[in-house]
């Protein structure tokens, strides 16, 4: 048996072993995030470190007489050894069950049915993929993280319900330099393809070469600024810091609140959904529930709905659409517009051609002001030609003026971009968004 | 699990090799509103297998701690160095892995397994009640995240180190609420009160005081003025000044960003290696330190995950760069001395350079002194927002809770206050440091490909800037 194999066979095994176990008075959900990975990380187009990972872990939630604890361990991926550390904490679970107040907003478990998807990839073999991507790169000084191997999500509960996914995939996170200017691309999927790798490897060097004129320096200000799609994933993903969280609105923490208050708007050019379709991720989040194929979020700027976990909607008494706890968007899709790629320089005319922004954080959450600097390939464009690369520059602007009066076209493609977390172990997701024209984006330094 | 007996059967599989066991329990209680929000403990085991193998080393790391789960990750930890060897960006040797043997143990009065879900949950439950001060109230939270990590590790070459940790980070915090305003007050910014510790920080009556006090100040700015958007001397509490030195001070000097690793990731630097020695960092008043030394700081240890001994160094002194933060390895690649800071998030990870406990040392000025000094800033406590450019370059932070300064005396609680700057022109600003000191951290240090988070910690006096741009919302 291969590792999916294994881990599957292993997982209902050992699940099914706690869940026969419960008594009257208690009820289980358990989860399993499994990997075998390999990270190799490069600098000047030479490995770094290099590292396999092969590790598996459940999680047990249990309830009993409406108090909760959610436990989790590490499994070995021997059957008879998984299922002895289970005896063990699902003991500790109901000791630390009788010791705890009782829940209020306790979500009771229910059967949300049964799921089983499996997709096999076609990756490197991890001793060859050394040679894989320094060859093509050869003479370029290259920088970021190859990560591949399959990774798994499970989950049971002592209601019959069932889920798994499990998916083989691999992505080549990188950046190009000349000197301290640079490039930054990634390579992601299911199968790994020399000839596409090191075409995806020669576009990102002809971005490069557009790099290698003097820098601008431009003075802080407001200018007129097209963010490609990836400045707008970066900027879009502080929607997931709490600004489409029902939670987070109810307790003051919501940096899209007056949106929802309609005491603001943003433009009718902008929509947000959450898009499963887009087969990033499984659809089945922790308690197993199924969120909807499609979700509106913002729809022509207005808020449509937040996200609410069952949690939520407990405590608020309102209706949850089978968010996660944390409540934010786990396949987010930035709807697209009508701007022709080979208009945008033409349409931008005179400004900012950012490429990608980084380390974004609120300035001011309740005015949806975020901060944040632009990184790797940004360009001044004078009369819809690229000048030049601009030196790094800061911005403090309010998504109310830059995805609402100030937004000024959204392109009619979008681009995948795919989760590249890898914080205790690898991360499914990611999103899909376009590019956006916005006028008098506000730099500060 | 026999360790040793697993390294004998595995220790001709390369030049060198050592196994590194992690075990890491983290509970997190949460309560907010005066009813449980979050009880979760993890259990983390496992083990990393490192070898050096033609002077390239490979990792494999495994939460499969059998005899036949270890000698796997071994066979593949010798398979990643060898698909390496031709590529690999230095020719590493032993001299990167001392032999050392030695153990370390957090200070503990009262042990964590001590002190019961109950306690904590009866305990948080009234720190909720006590920051009911107003009706105007709407969110209360008391959190803790208790950490008891144990480290062992042991190499072919003799090394055997073992380290036992016992963290602490809570946090109390209150939002309140009037019309469309809403102001949040935590203790010190999110979980920046993290120590080496045991169940004796949870101090009833010390709780209660401190709960009751952030929900009288989050009341307080709902009717505060808004920070002013001016140019004006700049006095920061520690529990700012952590953030502070955290971005502006050590990731620039860490090894591998300065090298490049990092540059695809978090970035790199602005310090050249020729910057050391030579940079005028910061005034005559910075002196800053690497001290992983510190009685119950958060990133506190008695050697790094290289077997380096870890000893206080100075970084700046008088404002000049001396020295940065890279272990062995950056050492050798750099050709310059730095610190034992080769450090891993657990065993899923192989280990790099972190800054641990980065210390501000003391100047010789009271704070009443120093606001008496200002005819008109701004003191800022408590961070709430920060960001900082690649190159640890330009920074925009904001913070909780300020207070205006006129001729001499505090005088406006202020909402919203933000700062921003440019690191060497700000560091060149300062212009009075007190004697006090405070020690602060964060369990969430984020870095690496692929990621790791780690815990560090911030021993800081009180620090006044000249002419710093500020502003609010």
């Amino acid at each position: 048996m291969n590792f999916t194999e294994k881990t599957k066979d292993g997982f209902n095994k050992v699940a099914d072993h706690i869940l026969d176990q419960l008594q009257n008075n208690e009820a289980a959900n358990i989860n399993l995030h499994a990997e075998d990975s390999t990270f190799i990380r490069f600098n000047n187009n030479k490995v770094r470190q290099n590292t396999q990972v092969e590790q598996r872990g459940l999680s047990l939630l249990l309830q009993k007489n409406s108090r909760s604890i959610n436990l989790s361990f590490s499994i070995t991926g021997n059957i008879e050894d998984d299922k002895k550390r289970a005896d063990q904490f699902l003991k500790m679970a109901r000791t630390e069950c009788d010791l705890l107040p009782e829940d209020p907003f306790q979500v009771p478990l229910q059967n949300n049915g049964q799921s089983d998807h499996s997709f096999q990839g076609k990756l490197l073999d991890p001793a060859n993929v050394v040679e894989a991507i320094t060859t093509p790169a050869a003479g370029s000084d290259l920088a970021g993280l190859y990560c591949a191997g399959p990774l798994i999500s499970a989950n049971k509960n002592s209601m019959g319900q069932s889920h798994w996914f499990a998916n083989e995939n691999f992505f080549m996170d990188y950046s190009l330099y000349m000197g301290e200017k640079a490039v930054k691309a990634v390579y992601a999927g299911t199968e790994w393809n020399q000839k596409d790798f090191a075409a995806n490897l020669t576009h990102t060097q002809r971005q490069l070469a557009l790099m290698n004129r003097p820098k601008v320096e431009l003075k802080p200000g407001a200018y007129r600024t097209y963010l490609a799609p990836g400045a707008v994933a970066e900027l879009t993903s502080m929607l997931a810091w709490g600004a489409l969280s029902y939670n987070a609105y109810k307790q003051g923490a919501c940096g899209l609140a007056k949106l929802a208050d309609k005491e603001k708007t943003l433009s009718p050019l902008f929509s947000v959904r959450e898009n499963y379709g887009l087969g990033l991720t499984h659809r089945f989040n922790s308690l197993g529930e199924l969120a909807p194929e499609t979700l509106d979020l913002i729809s022509k700027g207005e808020l449509k709905s937040f996200l609410v976990s069952t949690r939520s909607a407990k405590e608020y008494t309102t209706t949850g659409n089978a968010a996660e706890g944390w409540e934010g968007p786990r396949a987010m899709e930035v709807l697209p517009g009508t701007l022709k790629e080979s208009e945008i320089l033409k349409q931008l005319d005179t400004g900012l051609y950012l490429s990608n922004l980084h380390y974004l954080n609120w300035s001011d959450r309740l005015n949806a002001r975020i901060t944040g600097m632009t990184r790797y390939a940004c360009f001044w464009v004078e009369k819809g030609e690229i000048v030049g690369p601009i030196k790094d520059l800061r911005f403090d602007e309010n998504l109310y003026d830059c995805l609402g009066q100030n937004l000024l076209g959204v392109t009619d493609f979008q681009e995948t971009d795919p989760q590249v977390g890898t914080y205790e172990s690898r991360s499914f997701g990611g999103k899909k968004v376009p590019g956006m024209l916005v006028k008098d984006f506000k730099f500060t330094l | 699990m026999d360790l040793q007996r697993t390294l004998q059967s595995v220790k001709n599989h390369a030049d060198w090799i050592s196994l590194r066991h992690v075990t890491e329990k983290t509970t997190l209680r949460s309560y907010r509103d005066e009813k449980p929000d979050r009880n979760q403990i993890s259990y983390d085991d496992g083990v990393m297998v490192e070898v050096l193998v033609n002077g390239h080393f490979g990792y494999a790391g495994t939460s499969d701690i059998s005899d036949a789960g270890i000698r796997k990750a071994a066979d593949r930890a010798v398979l990643m160095a060898r698909s390496a060897v031709d590529k690999k960006a230095f020719n590493f040797t032993l001299e990167q892995r001392p032999q050392s043997q030695g153990r370390y143990k957090s200070p503990v009065i009262k042990p964590l397994d001590s002190f019961s879900a109950k306690e904590i949950s009866d305990i948080f439950v009234d720190a909720n009640k006590a920051m009911k001060v107003s009706d105007k109230i709407v969110s209360r939270q008391a959190t803790a995240m208790i950490v008891e990590t144990h480290f062992y590790s042991i190499s072919s070459s003799g090394s055997e180190m073992e380290q036992n940790f016992s963290i602490v980070s809570t946090d109390f915090s209150a939002t309140a609420a009037e019309g469309s305003e809403f102001q949040t007050r935590t203790e010190n910014g999110g979980l920046a009160r993290c120590f080496q510790v045991g169940a004796e920080i949870f101090d009833r009556v010390s709780i209660l005081e401190r709960s009751r006090r952030v929900a009288e100040e989050a009341v307080e700015l709902l009717t505060s003025e808004n920070c002013p958007n001016e140019t004006m001397d700049l006095l920061l509490a520690p529990d700012q000044m952590t953030l502070q030195v955290h971005e502006s001070i050590g990731h620039p000097l860490e090894y591998d960003r300065i090298l490049g690793d990092e540059r695809n990731y978090a970035g790199w630097s602005f310090v050249k290696p020729q910057d050391f020695g030579t940079l005028q960092y910061g005034s005559k008043l910075m002196n800053v330190t690497f001290d992983p030394t510190v009685q119950d700081a958060m990133a506190s240890y008695a050697f790094d995950d290289s077997g380096n001994k870890a000893t206080k160094e100075f970084l700046i002194r008088e404002g000049k760069l001396e020295r940065g933060l890279g272990g062995l390895e950056s050492q050798a690649r750099l050709k310059l001395p730095g610190v034992a800071n080769t450090r891993s998030s657990s065993w899923n990870r192989a280990p790099i350079d972190r800054m641990a406990n980065i210390n501000l040392e003391p100047g010789t000025s009271r704070l009443e002194d120093m606001i008496a000094s200002v005819e008109r800033g701004v003191f800022m406590m408590a961070n709430k927002s920060w960001s900082i450019d690649d190159y640890r370059n330009k920074f925009q932070f904001g913070c909780e809770y300020a207070k205006l300064i006129e001729n001499g005396q505090l005088t406006k609680t202020l909402k919203n206050p933000n700062y921003r700057g440019i690191t060497v022109p700000f560091w060149n600003s300062l212009k009075a440091v007190s004697q006090a000191r405070e020690t602060y951290g964060s369990p969430f240090c984020g870095k690496g490909e692929p990621n790791q988070v780690i815990r560090v910690g911030h021993t800081t006096p009180y620090c006044l800037f000249a002419n710093i741009e500020v502003f609010g919302a």
